[in-house]
């Protein structure tokens, strides 16, 4: 395989690199692909299959198709693992089990775009600490996946309580590169291959601002500043680019997935002027950011964020809690949407991973408050479709569309009514979860013989 | 000027003090009166000097002067929320340590830490709060350099320099996993630790030179607040005396013994609320309030028995630690059922501010087959009137009742729902201001035009 390729010009990363002589030091991204295993695939697949599940029609109840779309006494058919048709009463439910959703609703499934779930499991004690690999400001070579511990009983209540079907777990945010994270389907699994979203790409963890400076700064290194920040993000993409992948190399690999488009990034980022360097930062090394996350500040750059067509993934209502957060308002999601910018609300929590939706809810309120209609779909939207397309999934997941993954939710109320709880959750079309089934709700290994032991939780 | 105003026939003239700019009624309100009732339509409430002097049907109110009457159109009316535990008032930024007084780690005293003269009532969060409709709230330094965290005060987030309504009124400990850390590492070192200080305040209020509750004018308005005992004010130095604790500890703790100040004791685990009813035992007088306890439905029947209130976690449901394996949304569901008197505990949320949404979830699970929930007027007693009697308000805040505190809020929603937001608050019946720097840099950031100058002229 040819390794340098030194006007490889075409591609949209190369667009920086190409405009100095500095490309000529350039390995070429284009021909450069992830190294498989001795046994010619991708090391770590995924051996998730989905569990049986019966022709289903939801009928009767109120939609949101994830996409923006409201219908009303609708009708949602989904066999052999796909949706397989979306419509409204007309819909011909032949063949299928019906299911009468009148007075609730339907969703696609939840998706939270930022978790730790698994790499900061429950019980959050030392030893379960693996969320960070915050020895070195730098560390594209770790991969989350590698910490997830299937067994964390947070993955069964964002089922129950969140209807969340898939995730995101991400690295922490000690280091300006955390490492790589992975997206999972919300299925419990005796390994964590058992749970990996077939098909998912990689995402990548960055972080801006207080966190690297201050981990590193106090032990004497660089970075200790917002300044040093962004000297090592620079000098680190700059060799990865000249990697030429005679001699492999796990970080360099990690980055040149990122550099080739593979591999998403998702950036810890708070402040609005810090994002709008990085972005200025990925233009330079070739490479695009797909979302900050916790962007408190987004709001104040809703137009530069749609111009680059980067995602935001925020919180509803935290702020204060550190200096670059003092600026959080819960206006953020709706001034963003404004702008015509991506919405992604996250949580980040074991928590909040359970109530996303009234995160979205309160956001969509804030803006009513100041005469900014955003329609329910949409923001259903943001716990959905925005955060599948960040992730690199919405061509699978994120929207009931025929053909995608039959991934879920029946509430039964409006999801966006602090009132209403997931009743039934399906992921590719298997019943995982059923609120008028006790058994039809996971317990992890851990939780077994404990008090409380398949409690509702 | 006031004028009569008139909407039922019987002529119950209620205007016995003089004129007051407080002087308000509001009427077709969708009325909560956070006593655990249902809400009401058609209700109306009248505040007069500051005080409720009517809440209830429209149809029965009688005849009173005012100064304004306000038809809210169907509008939720409610009292303000109460919210414990908080830190409302002692911190700007949490992870700034200079702007933070929460935590006193490296500090020589514990339990005579005394959060009444640090409150600062210009604080942003209080602002926020305000205007998310919190009017009253406790708020309390962190377990941190000892197992007593310290002396709490209640205070109410009005727009003036008077944050706080009680000073000591309440001492906090840690017991369980974060106490036994704070010990030296066990439960059992926190037990002793416990004991022993309780001992040395017994001995040193044994010396009795602490004045009866009549022997100095209290220095706040409530009229029950604990006296000052002269030795934190007086000039004598018996350092020798002193066994573990300081002697301002050990006089912090003295109240406490006497039981004439609450004991907020943090824990989880069934068997450590189980270990703490049973202190009463030892220290008859205890007037004792859980806090976290998360397992509390595991032992809900021995705290319904032993009358010790709760400020709950809300809505915590999982084994954060192996204290709170057991824990369930439920929890609180579970205990107000078996006769325990619940508050949501406003420090196991991200902010205060969210006490409505917890309190709305709580509504939510009683809709959930096996989960135990709470009914609307419940949830919101949970969040209002509940709260107010643990911090000693009973009948004086987080309810609209005759006597009570005017603390009004006009929401534009239910105030259970997520996103319902207060359109006006009162506190004390004067109406609040409800800027605040996030509302500044909201309403800076509603367009992004900076055609004509940059954004920092757009103020």
């Amino acid at each position: 395989m040819k390794r340098y390729a030194l006007f490889a010009c075409v591609a949209a990363f190369a667009m920086a690199g190409c405009s100095t002589t500095g490309s000529a030091d350039d390995a070429s991204d284009k021909d450069w692909t992830a190294p498989v295993g001795e046994d010619g695939n991708a090391p770590f697949s995924s051996t998730y299959e989905r569990y049986p599940g019966r022709p289903t029609a939801l009928v009767g109840a109120t939609v949101y198709d994830g996409a923006g779309n409201r219908i009303d006494n609708g009708t949602v058919l989904f066999r052999d693992g796909e949706v397989s048709g979306v419509g409204d009463a007309s819909l011909d439910t032949s063949g299928y089990d019906v299911l009468d959703g009148s007075g609730k609703f339907v969703t696609p499934g939840i998706i939270d775009i930022h978790s730790h779930l698994g790499d900061y499991p429950t019980p959050s004690v030392d030893a379960h600490s693996d969320g960070n690999e915050a020895t070195s400001p730098t560390t594209p070579e770790v991969w989350a996946e590698h910490s997830v511990w299937p067994q964390d009983p947070g993955f069964t209540r964002a089922l129950a309580n969140g209807g969340v079907t898939a995730l995101q777990i991400l690295p922490g945010s000690a280091n300006l590169m955390g490492g790589r994270s992975v997206t999972l389907k919300n299925v419990p699994a005796r390994t964590v291959q058992g749970m990996k979203f077939p098909g998912a790409p990689y995402g990548f963890k960055m972080a801006c601002g207080e966190n690297p400076k201050r981990v590193y700064g106090n032990r004497g290194r660089m970075p200790s500043t917002r300044m040093g920040n962004f000297a090592v993000n620079r000098q680190t993409w700059l060799d990865a680019r000249a990697y030429d992948g005679k001699k492999r190399d796990l970080a360099k690999e990690t980055l040149k997935g990122v550099l080739d488009g593979e591999i998403l990034v998702h950036n810890h980022c708070y402040r609005a002027d810090e994002m709008a360097l990085v972005m200025d930062m990925a233009k330079e090394m070739g490479y695009k950011v797909s979302a900050f996350h916790h962007a408190v500040e987004a709001y104040k750059i809703g137009d530069l964020l749609r111009e680059n067509d980067v995602c935001s993934a925020i919180w509803a209502d935290w702020y204060g809690f550190k200096m670059e957060a003092y600026d959080g308002i819960l206006e953020n999601a709706a001034f963003l949407q404004r702008e015509g910018a991506c919405v992604v609300i996250h949580s980040d929590d074991a928590n909040g991973i359970q109530r996303l939706n009234q995160e979205a809810a309160k956001a969509q309120a804030a803006g009513r408050r100041l005469g900014i209609d955003i329609s329910d779909a949409t923001v259903i939207g943001w716990i959905t479709l925005n955060a599948a397309k960040a992730m690199g999934i919405d061509d699978m997941t994120g929207s009931l569309e025929p053909g995608k993954m039959a991934d879920v939710v029946l509430w039964n109320g409006d999801p966006l009514s602090v009132y209403s709880r997931p009743e039934k959750v399906w992921v590719d079309g298997a019943l995982m979860y059923d609120a008028l089934d006790r058994k039809r709700r996971p317990v992890s290994d851990f939780e077994l013989g404990q008090p409380g032991e398949g409690d509702v939780k | 000027m006031k004028r009569l105003f008139t909407l039922a026939a019987s002529a119950l003239a209620m205007a016995a003090t003089p004129a007051a700019a407080q002087d308000f009624v509001i009427v077709n309100a969708t009325l909560a009166t956070g006593d655990g009732s249902e809400p009401i339509q058609q209700g109306a409430i009248v505040v007069d000097d500051g005080r409720v002097v009517y809440a209830g049907p429209q149809s029965r109110m009688g005849a009173f002067e005012t100064d304004e009457v306000t038809d809210v159109g169907g509008a939720w009316v409610t009292p303000g929320l109460v919210a414990t535990v908080t830190s409302l008032g002692l911190w700007d930024v949490g992870a700034v340590s200079e702007s933070n007084d929460t935590r006193a780690s490296d500090a020589p005293f514990s339990a005579a830490l005394d959060v009444a003269p640090i409150v600062n009532p210009s604080s942003q969060h209080i602002l926020v709060h305000r205007a998310a409709g919190v009017t009253r709230a406790a708020t309390v330094t962190m377990p941190s350099a000892s197992i007593f965290g310290g002396q709490g005060a209640i205070i109410d987030l009005g727009s003036d320099a008077r944050p706080v309504t009680r000073q000591r009124a309440f001492q906090t400990v840690a017991l369980g996993e974060y106490g036994a850390r704070l010990a030296g590492g066990s439960r059992a070192s926190a037990h002793a630790l416990f004991r022993n200080a309780l001992r040395e305040a017994t001995r040193l209020g044994d010396d009795a030179r602490i004045p009866g509750r009549s022997s100095r004018q209290a220095d706040v308005t409530t009229g029950d607040d604990l006296p000052v005992d002269p030795r934190l004010a007086g000039e004598a130095s018996e350092r020798e005396g002193d066994v573990l604790l300081t002697r301002f500890d050990a006089a912090a703790l003295v109240p406490v013994v006497r039981g004439e100040q609450p004991l907020y004791v943090m824990v989880e685990r069934a068997s450590d609320i189980r270990s703490v009813l049973a202190l009463k035992r030892e220290f008859a007088n205890l007037d004792l309030v859980l806090v976290g306890a998360s397992e509390g439905w595991l032992v809900a029947s021995d705290i319904a028995a032993a009358g010790v209130p709760v400020i709950a976690d809300g809505l915590d449901d999982l084994p954060q630690g192996f204290e709170e394996l057991a824990a369930t949304q439920s929890n609180i569901g579970r205990m107000v059922k078996a006769g325990v008197t619940v508050a949501i505990n406003a420090a196991a949320m991200e902010n205060p501010r969210n006490l409505n949404q917890y309190a709305g979830n709580l509504v939510a699970l009683s809709r959930i087959p096996g989960a135990d929930g709470l009914s609307w007027g419940q949830a919101f007693a949970a969040i209002t009137s509940v709260p107010a009697r643990i911090s000693g308000l009973a009948d004086r805040a987080g309810v609209l009742a005759p006597g009570a505190a005017g603390d009004v809020v006009v929401w534009d929603g239910d105030p259970l729902e997520v996103g319902a937001m207060p359109t006006r608050v009162f506190i004390d019946g004067v109406e609040q201001p409800l800027e605040n720097h996030q509302s500044r840099l909201r309403d800076r950031y509603r367009d992004l035009d900076e055609s004509d100058l940059p954004k920092a002229y757009d103020w």
